[in-house]
C-alpha cells in the first residue's frame, strides 16, 4: 500500500473531503471483518466451544486496538530504523497527530490512516485462532496477541507497508496484505501448533461443523468487509485503482468459490456449504496481495487457482498429522503463497505499479521479488511464532487441562454455554433441564 | 395381549398412523428414535474429511394389541411403512402380562 503515489508531484496534498468519508467506511468494513471471522470460525467447531472461539477473534478487537494507540502504529508505521521497524515519538498514543495532519503526500489524514491499519492489525492475530480451536487457555492466547502482534505483525507490516521498509524498498507488490497478513498468520498458526499440539480425538472422533449456517453467515461479512480491505488499501480513489481493487476482489472470490466446489464435485461426490464459504474466503486471500496489479480476467486465474489449490490442501494435515482444526494454513498460508506468487505472473504493469509479471513480458524479476517476500516473512514468522508460544507454554502453559477440553472449553474458560436446549416448549427434555438448572441468587 | 413395535422411516408415519386408525386402534406411541440397519448410515464430507454418520432418524411406533389382533396388525404396519428400499426398517412384537389405563384402572384388554 504505498502511500505518496496518489497525488501529482508538483501539487501540494490537501485534505480531500471524499477520499477521507471513504476510508472511514473502508476501515469500518475492515472492523467487521473480525466478527465475521470469529462466526466463520464459530461454526466450525462443536458446540461445546463455539465461545471460545468467537472470543478468541473478538479479544483481539480490545488488546491490538490498546497497543496500537500505545505503540503500534509508531513501530509499524513510524520513520523507518534500519528497514526494520518504524518509530515516530507524535505517533505514541496518537496523541501528537494533528487533526488535518495528512499522511504522506496522501489526501487522508494521518488518523485515518491509522484506524485503517488499526483494523488490519486486529484481524491478523484472530486469523491464527483457527488452528487452535478448542484447546489452549484463553490467558495464555490472550498474551500470545499481545506479544505476537508486538514482535511479529508490526514489524512485518513496517516491512511491506512503511516507507523504508526493507521489503517495500525492494518493491515486493503486496496491495492489501497478502504477505503481512496471510502468509503472516497462517505461518503463525503453523508456528504455534507446533508447540500447542493437536486437539484430544484428531483423527479419531468426528469433529463435525456444529453450524455451517454460522460459516455462511462469517463467510458473507468476510467478503463483505474485504471491499473494504482491498478498494481502501489504496487509501483513495482518485485514479480509479481503488475500483480496480474493488472490481478483483469480487472476481477472484467468485471465480475461487466455483473453483473450490468444482474440485469437491470431482473428489468427493458433493457441492458443500463448507466448500463454497472456504473457497470464497480462499478467493478473498489469494486476491489480497493482487488485486492493484491484475486484472479482472487475471483475477479470475488467481481465483480459480486459489481455490482448487487450498481445496487441496486442507487435505495435507491428515497426511502430515498436525492438528491446523479450521485449516488456516491450508487457507491463508497457501492461498496467500499462491496470490503473492501469482503477482509475479499476472501483474498487467498498468494499475498499481509498473511492474509486470511473467506472463506480460516482465521476466522473472517480479516473480523473484514475490518470492523473497513470501519467504522471508514466512520464515520470520514461523520461527517467532514458535519461540513466542514456546515461552508461554513453559512459563503458563498454553494448553487446558485435558478434562476441560473434553468437557468443553466454554464451560471452563468462560463459563457460559452457547445454546440453553433446556428452557423451550416444556418438553420432557425441557421440564428436566429446568429441574437440573436452579438459579443461585433468586 | 401383545406389544407391537415398529421402527419405521419418517416420511411412512402419515401412511403406517392412517393404516392403525383405519384398522381400529385407539391409541399409539411415537417416539423420534436413530439407528442403523443393515445399510448403516451416510457419509458426510466437511473439507475433505470425511464422516460416516451410523445413525440415521427413524420413528419408532409402539402399540398394544388383543393377542388375536396381532399377526394381522403386523401386516397392516408393514404394508403401510414399506418403500421397497433399503433401511425401511423392523417389526416385531412381544407378549404383554398387563395393562393399566391410569383414568379408571380397567386392566387386561379393558384397559386397551
Amino acid at each position: 500500500m504505498p502511500p505518496g503515489i496518489l497525488t501529482l508531484a508538483a501539487d501540494k496534498a490537501t485534505l480531500s473531503p471524499a477520499n477521507t468519508g471513504f476510508m472511514l467506511i473502508c476501515s469500518a468494513l475492515v472492523m467487521v471483518m473480525t466478527p465475521g471471522l470469529a462466526f466463520f470460525y464459530g461454526g466450525m467447531v462443536r458446540v461445546k466451544s463455539v465461545l471460545n472461539m468467537l472470543m478468541m477473534s473478538f479479544i483481539s478487537l480490545g488488546i491490538v486496538t490498546i497497543l496500537w494507540v500505545l505503540y503500534g502504529f509508531g513501530l509499524a508505521f513510524g520513520t523507518d530504523q534500519g528497514g526494520f521497524i518504524g518509530w515516530d515519538g507524535h505517533f505514541a498514543g496518537l496523541s501528537g497527530i494533528g487533526l488535518t495532519e495528512l499522511w504522506g503526500a496522501t489526501t487522508i489524514p494521518v488518523y485515518v490512516f491509522a484506524v485503517f491499519q488499526l483494523m488490519f492489525a486486529i484481524i491478523t492475530p484472530a486469523l491464527i485462532s483457527g488452528a487452535l480451536a478448542d484447546r489452549v487457555k484463553f490467558t495464555a492466547w490472550a498474551l500470545f496477541i499481545a506479544l505476537w502482534v508486538t514482535v511479529v505483525y508490526f514489524p512485518v507490516a513496517h516491512w511491506v507497508w512503511g516507507e523504508g521498509g526493507w521489503l517495500f524498498e525492494l518493491k515486493v507488490i503486496d496491495f492489501a496484505g497478502g504477505t503481512a497478513v496471510h502468509i503472516n498468520a497462517g505461518a503463525a498458526a503453523l508456528g504455534v501448533l507446533l508447540v500447542v499440539g493437536k486437539r484430544i480425538g484428531f483423527k479419531k472422533d468426528p469433529m463435525r461443523p456444529h453450524s455451517l449456517p454460522l460459516v455462511m453467515l462469517g463467510a458473507g461479512l468476510l467478503w463483505f468487509g474485504w471491499f473494504g480491505f482491498n478498494a481502501g488499501s489504496w487509501l483513495g480513489n482518485d485514479d480509479g485503482i481503488g475500483a480496480v481493487a474493488f472490481v478483483n476482489t469480487q472476481v477472484a472470490t467468485a471465480a475461487a468459490m466455483l473453483g473450490w466446489l468444482a474440485y469437491e464435485k470431482i473428489r468427493h461426490g458433493s457441492f458443500t456449504t463448507l466448500g463454497a464459504a472456504s473457497g470464497a474466503v480462499a478467493g478473498l486471500v489469494a486476491i489480497t496481495p493482487a488485486c492493484g496489479a491484475v486484472s479482472p480476467l487475471g483475477a479470475i486465474a488467481v481465483g480459480v487457482i486459489a481455490g482448487v489449490l487450498c481445496a487441496m490442501a486442507v487435505n495435507l494435515k491428515y497426511k502430515f498429522g498436525y492438528d491446523d482444526s479450521l485449516d488456516v494454513i491450508g487457507v491463508h498460508l497457501v492461498g496467500g503463497v499462491a496470490g503473492s506468487l501469482l503477482v509475479g505472473l499476472f501483474a498487467t504493469g498498468g494499475v498499481q505499479s509498473k511492474a509486470k509479471g511473467l506472463f506480460y513480458g516482465g521476466g522473472f524479476e517480479q516473480l523473484g521479488r514475490q518470492a523473497i517476500g513470501v519467504f522471508s516473512v514466512l520464515l520470520y514468522s514461523l520461527v517467532v511464532s514458535y519461540v513466542l508460544a514456546k515461552a508461554i507454554d513453559l512459563v503458563m502453559g498454553f494448553r487446558i487441562g485435558e478434562d476441560e477440553e473434553v468437557a468443553g472449553i466454554d464451560q471452563a474458560a468462560h463459563a457460559e454455554t452457547a445454546y440453553d436446549f433446556t428452557g423451550a416448549g416444556g418438553g420432557t427434555v425441557g421440564r428436566l433441564g429446568e429441574a437440573l438448572t436452579k438459579k443461585v441468587n433468586a | 395381549m401383545k406389544l407391537i413395535t415398529a421402527v419405521i422411516k419418517p416420511h411412512r408415519l402419515d401412511e403406517v398412523k392412517d393404516a392403525l386408525q383405519a384398522f381400529g386402534v385407539h391409541g399409539l406411541t411415537i417416539t423420534e428414535a436413530s439407528g442403523y440397519g443393515r445399510q448403516r448410515g451416510h457419509t458426510e464430507v466437511y473439507r475433505g474429511a470425511e464422516y460416516t454418520v451410523d445413525l440415521v432418524p427413524k420413528i419408532r411406533i409402539e402399540v398394544l394389541v388383543e393377542d388375536a389382533d396381532a399377526e394381522e396388525l403386523t401386516d397392516v404396519i408393514v404394508k403401510a411403512a414399506r418403500t421397497g428400499k433399503i433401511g425401511d426398517g423392523k417389526v416385531w412384537s412381544i407378549p404383554v402380562d398387563d395393562a393399566v389405563r391410569v383414568r379408571t384402572g380397567e386392566r387386561g384388554p379393558d384397559a386397551l
